[in-house]
């Protein structure tokens, strides 16, 4: 172990441990979501869920996971082949590095940029690039259809999620999420920037294509949408990249509005992860309750609602801390 | 999209009912019954297939007589044989063997009305599944054995 560290640094041994860490997080985050998913929905409509398979059904994600790696990997014969595989491996590399600042706990953080936040906005962009390489590749109407409306609706959410977090940043001048944190000692922003939180978290919802946005996957009208002909492990890697991404808008908005691990008595870890999970909850509690909006209503929301709003709370915040 | 406040709030409203509708249900008691671990109770007036009934004076028995007017009586050809034999020191005789084509039997019923023994009655047994039609094919008596035995 000594010999290892002393050969590639301490700096390199701590990136690669934290790397690894995250990986072990983010399937096991999925792991759990997808279980509470079902649990949530199921409650929601006066069912159990499932229940079968470990006690309460917890093992159940682990069966679902096998059956996936059990599976053939199909490949239709007209995909865009370079396109078509890179895809899956894409959606999950931005998912890995957003991982990367966020502060679980004051010293739980695999590193501490001083442009966190521009780190994660600027890779969650780009998850918008394997949508529409996907539905591009799949050579399949409804899988393109599916990945044009995820590109319109990504460019659409991206400026008022990006809007809403610029005031907080304001505030703290600082881009790092430690920074943040550290800057709600005493009163979380939330309390301060209540405007923003909300626009932040409608846009985070829209963001990560869930119900009541989520129109790149209508089941009902486009089969899957971006990711109809992936089938076995492609297809879960997707589904791995959805759960991580519900976390990762939930952990920043914990972050940036909710005081991220700072709470009293608990240990902070469990602070953040209490939030966080409580956010993830209400993210599925939405999509349980709401329709699917359509789509000019979806464009509307955004572009003569949100956008409009964020930048008044974003001239308010301005001129009020110049004052 | 020009909202009016009063019309802003007022979906804002409707947003918050919704959720607060999912909520309660999330609170409340599940309605489902899980149904292979758990098995709702049957009404009696439940109809599947027709079982023999215990004779009144000797419970081990059956009360068939092989008279075979619920052969004669079935509308689609249903009871396909019933036969019996008499045994020492009874008057009338015991069924051997009532064989039912259950795929025909509509539970319309007339067996059970015209049985001038009250042989016959409905059973609850609903779990009825087979891979080939002689799946259906019920003895009766060998049920009603059957059912002897466990109970």
């Amino acid at each position: 172990m000594e010999q290892i560290v002393s050969m590639i640094g301490w700096k390199t041994a701590k990136t690669i441990a934290g790397l690894v860490g995250v990986l072990i997080f983010v399937v096991f985050n999925a792991l759990i979501l997808t279980w509470a998913e079902r649990k949530v929905a199921g409650h929601m409509q006066r069912r159990i869920g499932p229940k079968e398979v470990g006690p309460y059904g917890l093992i159940q994600p682990i069966a679902d996971a096998l059956k996936l790696l059990g599976k053939e990997i199909l490949t239709p014969r007209a995909v865009d082949r370079p396109l078509y595989f890179l895809a899956p491996i894409l959606i999950f590399v931005p998912v890995l590095v957003s991982f990367i600042v966020i502060p679980f706990d004051a010293s739980l953080q695999v590193k501490d940029i001083n442009v966190g936040i521009l780190v994660i906005l600027a890779f969650s962009s780009l998850s918008v690039l394997s949508i529409l390489m996907a539905g591009w590749g799949s050579n399949n109407k409804y899988a393109l259809i599916g990945a044009i409306r995820s590109v319109a609706q990504n460019i659409a959410y991206e400026i008022p999620l990006l809007l809403a977090l610029l005031p907080v940043i304001m505030m703290t001048n600082s881009f790092s999420l430690k920074a943040i944190v550290e800057a709600q000692k005493g009163l979380w922003f939330v309390f301060y920037q209540p405007l923003a939180f909300c626009i932040y978290f409608i846009a985070s919802v829209a963001e990560t294509n869930r119900t009541p946005f989520d129109l790149p996957e209508a089941e009902s009208e486009l089969v899957a949408g971006y990711h109809t002909e992936y089938s076995g492990m492609r297809f879960a890697l997707f589904f791995l990249a959805e759960y991580t991404n519900i976390f990762i808008v939930s952990a920043i908005a914990v972050t940036f509005f909710l005081g991220g691990y700072q709470g009293p008595f608990l240990p902070g870890i469990i602070w953040f992860l209490l939030k966080s999970y409580l956010l993830v909850f209400v993210i599925m509690w939405l999509r349980w309750t709401f329709p699917r909006v359509r789509f000019d209503q979806l464009l509307n929301i955004s572009w003569k609602a949100l956008i409009p709003l964020a930048f008044i709370n974003l001239l308010l915040t301005g001129g009020l801390l110049k004052l | 999209m020009t909202v009016s406040p009063s019309a802003f709030i007022k979906g804002a409203g409707s947003l918050l009912a919704g959720l607060g509708v999912t909520i309660r249900a999330f609170f409340q008691p599940v309605v489902t019954s899980q149904y292979p671990r758990q098995l709702l109770n049957i009404s009696p007036r439940f109809r599947s297939h027709t079982k023999l009934v215990a004779d009144r004076d000797n419970p081990d028995k059956n009360a068939c007589t092989a008279c075979q007017i619920c052969v004669k009586a079935c509308p689609s050809g249903s009871i396909v044989s019933v036969d019996g034999e008499k045994r020492e020191g009874e008057k009338r005789k015991t069924g051997t063997s009532y064989i039912l084509d259950f795929t025909t039997c509509s539970q319309c019923g007339i067996c059970v009305e015209v049985c001038p023994y009250d042989a016959l009655d409905f059973s609850a047994d609903f779990n009825l599944v087979g891979y080939k039609r002689e799946d259906f094919h019920f003895d009766l008596v060998r049920e009603f054995g059957k059912r002897k035995k466990t109970s």
